[in-house]
C-alpha cells in the first residue's frame, strides 16, 4: 500500500506544473449545498465518433453557480488539427484555417484544466465528451480527469414520469429537450453554443430535481 | 477569445429598449458582462428594504411580479414584467434600498446587467437615460395604469387592468389600427379591406381629412338589402358628417357622445374637428375592451390575437377573471362554462394560426380532440395539454404523407400551447405523437383493440380517450368515433366490469378514524392529492355509469351525474350528491391552485380551516356511496 502511494505521488511530481495545480484543487472539498457547488457545463466538437481516430476540434464551457451563468467567465478554444475529416465540417462549420485563433491540443487541455479546477462537470451525453478528453490527455501523457460528472440526458430522463406509455429507454437528444423546455436553438453545433444550451437545460433540471434545501450532490448522482 | 454566447444575448437585447437604442458593438460589449440567472416560480429576485444590487434586470423568458407592501403588510402586485421588460432600476438613480419586491410569477430566465458597465451609456445617451427614468417611474407607481411600460411608443391595443374608480376619467384608448378609403373606392373593395383587417368600420378620407364613416350596420341596411349594388362608390353609403374629437377625450365623454348621437364610433382628429388629419378611431367596443374584465371582450381579443405572445397575455387575464369569479362565489357551472369557452377559443385560435403557417393547404379534413379535463369542460387552471388528432381516411399510399403533415401541424400547435401556459403532457399524450395522430379507421381499430385487449394500460387509455371533445375541425369525424365506441361496447359487460374495477382503485379518501388519507412517500409526502383521491374517483364513476346507459355527448362529470339522476330516479339522491361533490372539489382545487399559483392538485391539510375540512369530508361521503353502488352493480371482484 505504502509503496503504491509513494509511487503514485512520485508520478504526480513528474507531471507538468499545470497538472499538479489542477490535482491540488481537489484538496478543497466540494460544498454541501447544491447551490454553492461550482458546475462547469461543457461541450466538445470532434471530427467524429471514433475514440481512437477522431480528435477534438473545439471545447466550449460555461460555469453555473448559484443558478446563474456569468457570461464573461465562459471558455472557448479551437484546436489545431493535423488530421482532418471533411465529413464533419458540414455539421460543425469549423473549417480548418478559419479565422479563430487555434492552439495545440496540449495548450487546450492546459487551459481547460485550469478553467474547470475541481468543479463538477456537466455535459449532454457526458460519457462521450469525457472519454474524448481522457484520450487527448493520454496522448499527452497525462492521467484521466478527476472531476465528478453529471449527464443532462440521464438527469432529464429522471424527470419524466414512469409509465408504460412512453418509451423508458429512449435516448433524448439536446434538441428534443431544448424543444420541450422552449429554449431557442440558435448556435447549435458550436461548442460554446451547445454548452450554453446545456447549461440552461441543466439549471431547469436542477430546479425540478432538487426540491429541498437538503439535497446534495449525491442525490443528483444517484439519479444516474 | 470569441464569445458566441454573448452575441446571442446581444441579439436578444437589441429587440428591446433601452438596448435597442444602442449600437450593435456597444451591445456586444455589454453582453459579455451579463449574468444569466435562472429562477423557479415564486422565487425572490430582490425584496423591499434589501440593499440594492450591482445589477439591473431584464426578463429574457418568463414573468416577474413587482409587489408593493401595503399598510396591512400584504404584498400587492403593482406591475408585471414579461419578456423584454426591465426592472430593478432603482440603483441606477438612487442609493437607497429597494422599495418593492420582485418575485418570479413563473419559471424565468433573467439577464442581470452590471450597473458599472451600463451606467456610462445611460449618461452619454439621453434617449437611454430618459427611457430608464420613465420605466423606473412606471415600475414603482401603480402600474396597471400605465400601459406604456416597456415600450417607448405604444400603438397596439392592450387590455389593461385599470382601477374601476378612475376608469371613466381616463383618456380613451385610441385604436390606431383603422382602415381608411377614398370616396371613390367601391363598396365591395371597402368591405374586403374591412374583413381582412377584422374591423367593424372604415373612415372615408379626402386629403387625410374625414368626410364620412361606414360601419357594419350600414352594409347591412344599405347593401345587403339590395338598395345599392356593391360596385358603387363607398361615398354613397357613408354617414356624414363624422363625429370628431381630439385625443384628450375621456372615456366618460366618449360614452356620452355615443349615446347622444346614437353612434358607436368616434373619429379622432388632430384638433378635434373634421378639418384636420385623422388620427384614429374609438369604438364603443374598444372602450368596453379596455376594461378588460369581461369575458366577451377577452373572447374577441383571443379571436383577433395575431401572436402567441398575445394569446399568452390574454390567458393571464383569463386567470385574473377566474380569480374574481371564485372570490365572488359565482356558481361553478357558470364559471366552468365561461372558462371552457375561453380555453376552447384559445386552442381554436392557435390551431387556426398554425394552419395559416403551414406551407401547403390541408391534405384532408381533420379534427382536433381535447382529452381529459378540457374534454370534460373541467379545466379551470392551466393544466397539462392532452390532445389527439383524427384525419379522414385517405388512400393507402397517401396515408403516411398525410400523417406527416398533421404531425407537423400538431407539433406547431402543441409548442405554442405550451408557450401560452398549457404544460406538455408528461406521458406524451398529444397529437404530435404518431400514436395519437391517426386516420378515422385507424382510430376505430385502436379503440377496438383497447376495448378487447383491455389490460391495465389499455383501460387507462380508454379512460382518457373516452372523454374527448372536439376543439377544432370536422365534427363528422369525432361523431363517427363516438358511434364506433358505442358499437363495440354493446353487450361487452366484461369491459364495463373492468372499468368498474378501475373506478374503485382509489377508495374514498377517509381513513378508519375519519382522518384524511395523505400521500405516504415521495416528494408529496403528507400532502393530500385532491385529484387522485377526490376528483378522479367521481370522474371514473360518472364515465362508467354513463357508458352503461349509453348516453352520448355528455362529458362533464357533474352533468353526467345530473343525467343519471334523471335516468335512475331511485338513486337520485346519491347522484345529485355526487354532482354537487364534483363541482365542489373542482372549485376547491381551483382555489388552491390560484392561491399557490400551481395546478392545485396537492393540498397541505394544515392550511385548511375547519369549515373546509367538513366540506371536503361531505364530498368524500358521496364518493364512498357511489363506490358502494358500483361494487354492487358490477362484478368487480375478479379484477380487484
Amino acid at each position: 500500500m505504502i509503496m503504491k502511494w509513494f509511487k503514485k505521488n512520485r508520478v504526480d511530481e513528474e507531471l507538468p506544473y499545470f497538472w499538479q495545480n489542477y490535482a491540488k484543487s481537489f484538496e478543497e472539498k466540494i460544498p454541501e449545498k447544491i447551490s454553492d457547488i461550482r458546475f462547469t457545463v461543457f461541450d466538445t466538437e470532434t471530427t467524429g465518433f471514433d475514440y481512437e481516430e477522431d480528435r477534438i476540434l473545439s471545447i466550449g464551457a460555461v460555469r453555473v453557480e448559484h443558478q446563474s451563468i456569468e457570461i464573461s467567465d465562459n471558455f472557448e478554444v479551437f484546436l489545431k488539427q493535423i488530421k482532418f475529416n471533411p465529413e464533419t465540417v458540414k455539421i460543425h462549420g469549423i473549417i480548418q484555417n478559419e479565422k479563430f485563433e487555434k492552439i495545440s491540443e496540449l495548450e487546450a487541455l492546459k487551459r481547460f484544466l485550469s478553467y474547470i479546477q475541481n468543479s463538477v462537470l456537466v455535459a449532454h451525453h457526458a460519457g462521450f465528451d469525457i472519454k474524448m478528453l481522457n484520450k487527448a490527455l493520454k496522448r499527452n501523457s497525462l492521467p484521466k480527469l478527476k472531476n465528478k460528472v453529471l449527464d443532462t440526458s440521464i438527469l432529464y430522463k429522471k424527470t419524466r414520469i414512469v409509465t408504460n406509455l412512453i418509451d423508458r429507454d429512449k435516448v433524448y437528444t439536446l434538441d428534443e429537450i431544448a424543444e420541450a423546455y422552449n429554449i431557442e436553438l440558435t448556435d447549435r453545433h458550436t461548442a460554446s453554443g451547445d454548452a450554453y444550451i446545456t447549461a440552461l437545460i441543466f439549471m431547469k433540471l436542477l430546479g425540478k430535481i432538487v426540491k429541498s434545501e437538503k439535497s446534495t450532490l449525491r442525490h443528483l448522482q444517484k439519479s444516474h | 477569445m470569441t464569445n458566441s454566447i454573448a452575441s446571442r444575448i446581444a441579439d436578444f437585447l437589441s429587440d428591446f429598449p433601452p438596448f435597442s437604442l444602442l449600437e450593435k458593438s456597444q451591445l456586444e460589449l455589454i453582453a459579455t458582462e451579463i449574468k444569466v440567472m435562472y429562477f423557479e416560480q415564486g422565487q425572490t429576485i430582490f425584496s423591499r428594504d434589501e440593499s440594492v444590487h450591482d445589477y439591473f434586470y431584464i426578463v429574457q423568458k418568463g414573468a416577474v411580479d413587482l409587489q408593493k407592501i401595503d399598510n396591512n403588510q400584504e404584498p400587492e402586485t403593482i406591475d408585471k414584467c414579461d419578456e423584454g421588460d426591465v426592472f430593478g432600476l432603482r440603483p441606477l438613480f438612487a442609493k437607497e434600498n429597494y422599495q418593492i419586491n420582485a418575485i418570479t410569477d413563473e419559471e424565468s430566465v433573467i439577464y442581470a446587467i452590471p450597473l458599472n458597465i451600463f451606467k456610462p451609456y445611460a449618461i452619454s445617451n439621453p434617449h437611454v437615460g430618459n427611457f430608464l427614468m420613465e420605466s423606473f417611474a412606471s415600475n414603482t407607481r401603480n402600474p396597471y395604469s400605465n400601459e406604456h411600460r416597456g415600450k417607448l411608443i405604444s400603438d397596439e391595443e392592450d387590455i389593461s387592468l385599470k382601477k374601476e374608480a378612475l376608469f371613466e376619467l381616463q383618456p380613451i384608448p385610441i385604436i390606431k389600427k383603422m382602415v381608411t378609403v377614398s370616396p371613390e373606392t367601391s363598396i365591395q373593395k371597402s368591405a374586403i379591406l374591412m374583413s381582412n383587417k377584422k374591423v367593424g368600420s372604415v373612415i372615408v378620407v379626402e386629403d387625410e381629412k374625414p368626410v364620412g364613416i361606414v360601419t357594419d350596420v350600414d352594409f347591412r341596411e344599405l347593401v345587403a338589402t339590395g338598395k345599392l349594388p356593391i360596385q358603387h362608390p363607398i361615398s354613397e353609403v357613408m354617414k356624414t358628417p363624422v363625429i370628431c374629437y381630439s385625443k384628450n377625450l375621456t372615456i366618460a365623454q366618449a360614452q356620452l357622445t355615443m349615446m347622444k348621437h346614437n353612434i358607436n364610433h368616434i373619429c379622432i382628429t388632430k384638433d378635434g374637428t373634421p378639418n384636420t388629419q385623422v388620427k384614429g378611431i374609438v369604438s364603443e367596443h374598444d372602450i368596453i375592451l379596455s376594461q378588460g374584465n369581461n369575458p366577451a371582450v377577452l373572447m374577441k381579443a383571443i379571436n383577433r390575437a395575431g401572436s402567441t405572445k398575445k394569446l399568452k397575455r390574454i390567458r393571464n387575464k383569463v386567470m385574473i377573471l377566474l380569480n374574481g369569479y371564485i372570490r365572488s362565489n359565482i356558481p361553478l357551472t357558470h364559471i366552468s362554462n365561461i372558462i371552457f369557452e375561453l380555453n376552447d377559443a384559445t386552442i381554436k385560435r392557435t390551431i387556426e394560426r398554425c394552419i395559416e403557417k403551414m406551407d401547403t393547404p390541408l391534405p384532408a379534413k381533420f379534427a382536433w380532440m381535447s382529452l381529459g379535463s378540457q374534454g370534460r369542460k373541467e379545466q379551470l387552471l392551466n393544466t397539462d395539454q392532452d390532445n389527439a388528432l383524427v384525419f379522414e381516411d385517405v388512400p393507402e399510399e397517401k396515408l403516411e404523407e398525410t400523417r406527416a403533415y398533421f404531425l407537423k401541424l400538431a407539433t406547431k400547435v402543441t409548442k405554442r400551447l405550451n408557450i401560452i401556459g398549457y404544460e406538455f403532457c408528461p406521458a406524451e399524450m398529444m397529437a404530435r405523437n404518431p400514436k395519437y395522430c391517426l386516420s378515422l379507421s385507424e382510430w376505430k381499430d385502436q379503440f377496438s383493440e383497447w376495448v378487447t385487449t383491455s389490460g391495465n394500460d389499455e383501460i387507462l387509455l380508454c379512460q382518457i380517450f373516452f372523454d374527448f371533445d372536439i376543439s377544432y375541425g370536422e365534427v363528422k369525424l369525432t361523431n363517427s368515433i363516438s358511434d364506433h365506441i358505442f358499437d363495440i361496447l354493446k353487450g361487452n359487460r366484461n369491459f364495463l366490469n373492468k372499468l368498474a374495477a378501475q373506478a374503485l382503485r382509489n377508495p374514498s379518501p377517509l381513513g378508519f378514524f375519519r382522518q384524511f388519507l395523505v400521500e405516504q412517500d415521495g416528494e408529496k409526502k403528507d400532502l393530500f392529492d385532491i385529484k387522485k383521491r377526490g376528483i378522479m374517483p367521481l370522474t371514473d364513476a360518472a364515465r362508467l355509469l354513463i357508458l352503461e346507459h349509453r348516453v352520448k355527448n355528455i362529458s362533464n362529470t357533474s352533468e353526467r351525474f345530473e343525467k343519471l339522476a334523471q335516468l335512475e330516479p331511485n338513486n337520485k339522491e346519491i347522484y345529485q350528491a355526487c354532482a354537487y361533490s364534483s363541482r365542489a372539489l373542482i372549485k376547491f382545487r381551483t382555489k388552491q391552485g390560484l392561491r399557490h399559483k400551481d395546478n392545485g392538485r396537492f393540498i397541505n391539510l394544515e392550511d385548511l380551516g375547519k369549515e373546509d375540512k367538513i366540506k371536503l369530508k361531505r364530498c368524500f361521503k358521496s364518493i364512498k356511496e357511489i363506490q358502494e353502488l358500483i361494487k354492487i352493480r358490477f362484478e368487480t371482484t375478479y379484477y380487484l
